[in-house]
């Protein structure tokens, strides 16, 4: 078994796991983060992508290929970290992203297993490229896939995203 | 199905020498992982058969992109996306961006590395191709020192190279004389992304007169492992893209291509399928020298 410390959306947390226990397992059943789903556990559906920083900025990775000791000191972003709540506010409703919201609006999610992965490929692709073409919005989402929706509205909610305040977007 | 992650032990030695001193203490016991975008996808198929694991992830020492007038050194835990992002990679080795950027997903281009790619060794690799056509150099380390070999040296058989047990790939590097060379690289698969290659060809050729004064060919899953096309460079040293001489050129090199060519039949693909497409490639490469 092996200690690590990771920052996750936020809070740091000191875990012990074996070394070789997958981040994306130890995301949903060590910290109980079920958002993070698991579509073919080989890196190729994207169903487990989260944001993970260990030192060179947050990247677009699939949790299912990282090794939990990799994951040592680094700063991570999960789906459930990545819309705020609504900080002291009357509300009960937790806020949407902008991205998430758009995605609602757009119809971009039907049973929702890749829904995760898009929104996080979205944020990353959104940081990368404030405004970006249709072909690469098709590159930045290829490692995503969906047997549901037939992509178009997922590019849509894409579409829209990139047209809501670019502050808004990347600044959470 | 899936590997019990209990039964493997991995530790990450906090330097490079840390490692190498661990890998010639115990040759052959331990195996290096980098991104792991190979060997977690082996855990988790139940074959990763290696049971004690090195991480290396973390080295800085081995990212990095050294840039001279004369060469461009990769370390071997450079990226993809690395590699992509690189100003000077990308105006002087553009069958390397366009390589790193066909493999995998963007996710995975985050994680996996050059190193590992060259050194995971499957005759699928996306970047040998490009690394055999542009004659790249390796450099291997060991808690002894290091050593250069040319890339052409580096794969000796199906998944096996020329690394000894107790050392690791520590760079890659690539001359920087191409710049008024043509360049192809074409990869077929089942999709434009998150696609094992069928088949693939890296070339760099130099045309004066119609003719072909220089050529360098890389090809991947024609054989158990990256190989450069050596026959068919030697059929197109000296031939003529002439339209009155094309002809013979293409069947030329069809027939050198097919004599050195061994694909198999496997899941991605038949043997058949690849020998014809890759001829099909090599055709459209040279084709498009006289365009």
């Amino acid at each position: 078994m092996s200690v690590i410390q990771l920052k996750v959306n936020g809070t740091t947390q000191t875990l012990t796991v074996p070394p070789m226990k997958r981040l994306l397992d130890v995301l949903r059943e060590d910290l109980h983060l079920t958002g993070t789903k698991e579509g073919c556990g080989e890196g190729e559906c994207g169903a487990c992508a989260i944001l993970f920083d260990n030192g060179s900025g947050p990247e677009l990775v699939n949790s299912c290929l990282i090794p939990a000791l990799q994951a040592d000191n680094a700063t991570l972003t999960t789906i459930e970290g990545l819309a705020p709540l609504l900080p002291a506010s009357y509300s009960l409703l937790p806020a949407l992203h902008p991205i998430q919201q758009c995605f609602l609006e757009q119809g971009g999610a039907q049973c929702g297993i890749c829904t995760p992965g898009m929104v996080l490929a979205t944020h990353h692709l959104l940081t990368q490229h404030p405004n970006p073409t249709p072909a690469q919005i098709k590159e930045g989402l290829s490692g995503n896939l969906c047997r549901c929706t037939g992509y178009m509205r997922i590019f849509e909610s894409v579409k829209q995203a990139a047209t809501a305040s670019p502050s808004s977007i990347t600044s959470h | 199905m899936h590997s019990d992650p209990t039964q493997y032990a991995l530790t990450a030695p906090p330097t490079l020498a840390a490692v190498l001193a661990q890998l010639a203490q115990n040759p052959g016991l331990h195996t290096p992982i980098a991104g792991g975008t190979e060997l977690m996808v082996a855990l988790a198929a139940g074959r990763l058969t290696q049971k004690s694991i090195l991480s290396i992830n973390h080295l800085s020492e081995l990212r990095f992109i050294h840039t001279t007038p004369e060469a461009i050194q990769i370390g071997a835990n450079t990226t993809f996306t690395d590699i992509r992002r690189d100003p000077t990679i990308a105006v002087d080795l553009p069958l390397l961006i366009q390589s790193a950027s066909w493999t995998g997903s963007i996710a995975n281009q985050n994680r996996a590395t050059l190193g590992g790619n060259i050194c995971n060794a499957s005759p699928a690799a996306d970047t040998p191709p490009a690394l055999l056509a542009y004659n790249a150099t390796v450099k291997l380390i060991s808690i002894e020192g290091t050593r250069e070999i040319p890339y052409t040296g580096f794969h000796l058989g199906y998944k096996r190279t020329a690394l000894r047990p107790t050392e690791l790939l520590h760079s890659v590097t690539l001359p920087r004389i191409y710049a008024t060379h043509q360049h192809f690289i074409r990869k077929v698969g089942t999709r434009n992304a998150q696609a094992i290659s069928k088949t693939a060809i890296a070339a760099v050729a130099l045309v004066e007169d119609q003719q072909i004064t220089t050529i360098r060919i890389g090809a991947a899953s024609l054989a158990d492992r990256p190989v450069r096309c050596y026959a068919t460079e030697a059929a197109l040293q000296n031939a003529s893209l002439a339209p009155a001489h094309i002809d013979r050129t293409l069947r030329a090199a069809r027939a050198a291509l097919a004599s050195e060519s061994h694909p198999i039949d496997d899941i991605r693909s038949t043997a058949r399928y690849r020998a014809a497409v890759a001829a099909n490639l090599l055709e459209q490469f040279l084709r498009s020298l006289v365009t």
